[in-house]
């Protein structure tokens, strides 16, 4: 059981990565990418999120949303799983709140360093995507606290892999055409082609 | 002259997105799911038209509500109106077209995270009339749907020899001359056109070019900040 769940944890990080391999988030990704430490402060910005949110809609896909959900209230033949995109979008925008004033409470430079991508991550599509992606792949409970966590921590690692080669190579005489966004894109690909190559493990 | 210029303002607020304020080459938004539906030219069609209504959509009904909405719950209000809009989507798309609707799987629901919608709501539709709003999202739907529709075209042309299905490029193994670069349906591949398109264009027009000291321009992210 618990190597299940440490397995559904590397396959997120490695092998199913958000960024890297399912191309979610890539917007925050490539606009946050410019320091190391803005990126760090990102990554772990939205592993604590995705650890909170996913494990939550979990909860609330199955006991209201999901087919014959709603037996334990004695409601039978409802089906409610086309609501689910306002239900995780709500859960994911409190959750983003919460965060923020936790942050702004105790770490409020971090905040301010992570500025308005704070409350972007509301609409960051890795958060979305990895609630989603629970839903398809019929994780319980504990398995998606295991699959938030992370789905989280691979995108942390994309950003920050991301961040540190980037800060470098701004230092470079690359193309004028090329320099910024189209540079980004060429790293990034050359970093995901080295996780389609850790595709075929197995855990 | 007044007629003329309302054409003419028209005519921009459709056209700009096009090439010159692109989405997803200088805006930089929506990114996530231009390459992630791309390994072919079907779901990029299909998503490309997806998201345009939810963009016209989305754009039009804001700017309806824009004098009636109080300033301090607009966002959870655009997210609930655009989250709607992608349910209808979903529901039609799985309905008439279960295949592509496979193939998109989880990519049209994360329409709504779509940064393009939120950020041309916000920025657009909310301090501008009905009209302007529709154009605004056509143009900027447009704008995001060629770039897909491209890059779609241009993995399955190179990754299988075909185009829709049909064999544009014969293959070895059919007694052709072309080996197909599996490359191309990775992940990875979508990466590299787009920089290589982002390239081009930046090669038409300098005025696009980043260069080091600006790096945080306006034009990066204008109009995402809620």
């Amino acid at each position: 059981m618990t190597g299940d769940l440490i397995g559904i944890v590397f396959r997120a990080i490695f092998v199913e990565n958000l960024a890297l391999n399912f191309l979610l988030g890539v917007c925050t990704y490539v606009a946050v990418s410019q320091r190391v430490t803005t990126a760090v402060g990102l990554g772990i910005a939205v592993t604590a999120v995705q650890t909170i949110t996913v494990p939550l809609n979990n909860l609330l896909y199955r006991h209201l949303l999901a087919p014959e959900a709603l037996r334990w209230a004695g409601i039978v033949g409802l089906d409610l799983t086309f609501l689910r995109f306002i239900t995780f979008i709500g859960v994911i925008a409190a959750g983003v709140q919460v965060l923020e004033l936790t942050l702004d409470r105790f770490f409020p430079r971090l905040q301010h360093a992570l500025g308005v991508y704070l409350p972007l991550l509301t609409v960051n599509c890795a958060i979305l995507g990895a609630s989603l992606f629970m839903v398809q792949r019929d994780y319980d409970f504990s398995e998606s606290v295991a699959y938030g966590f992370g789905s989280g921590a691979g995108w942390a690692l994309a950003i920050v892999l991301f961040a540190t080669i980037r800060e470098r190579i701004d230092e470079t005489a690359v193309p004028q055409g090329l320099r910024g966004l189209g540079l980004a894109f060429v790293i990034t690909g050359i970093l995901a082609i080295g996780f389609v190559g850790l595709r075929g493990l197995e855990f | 002259m007044t007629l003329g210029r309302l054409i003419s303002g028209s005519r921009s607020t459709l056209l700009t997105p096009l090439l010159d304020g692109n989405p997803i080459t200088l805006q930089v938004l929506g990114l996530c799911s231009a390459l992630a539906v791309t390994s072919s030219l079907r779901p990029a069609l299909v998503m490309g038209a997806a998201v345009i209504s939810v963009l016209v959509f989305a754009n039009v009904t804001v700017s309806l509500l824009r004098h009636v909405m109080p300033q301090s719950i607009r966002l959870i209000i655009e997210v609930t109106l655009i989250a709607s809009a992608v349910i209808v989507v979903d529901e039609v798309l799985k309905a008439f077209v279960p295949d592509i609707a496979a193939i998109l799987s989880v990519f049209v629901g994360l329409i709504i995270t779509n940064c393009i919608v939120l950020a041309r709501v916000e920025s657009f539709a909310l301090h501008n009339g009905v009209w302007a709003s529709l154009l605004d999202g056509l143009g900027n739907g447009l704008g995001y749907a060629w770039i897909l529709v491209l890059i779609g075209a241009v993995r399955e042309i190179l990754g299988t020899g075909s185009l829709l299905g049909y064999e544009v490029l014969p293959l070895i193994e059919n007694g052709g001359w072309f080996e197909p670069n599996e490359l191309m349906l990775l992940t990875p591949s979508a990466f590299f056109l787009l920089a290589l398109l982002v390239w081009t264009i930046r090669w038409l027009r300098p005025t696009q070019r980043e260069h080091t000291q600006q790096r945080h321009g306006d034009g990066r992210s204008s109009g995402v900040s809620p």
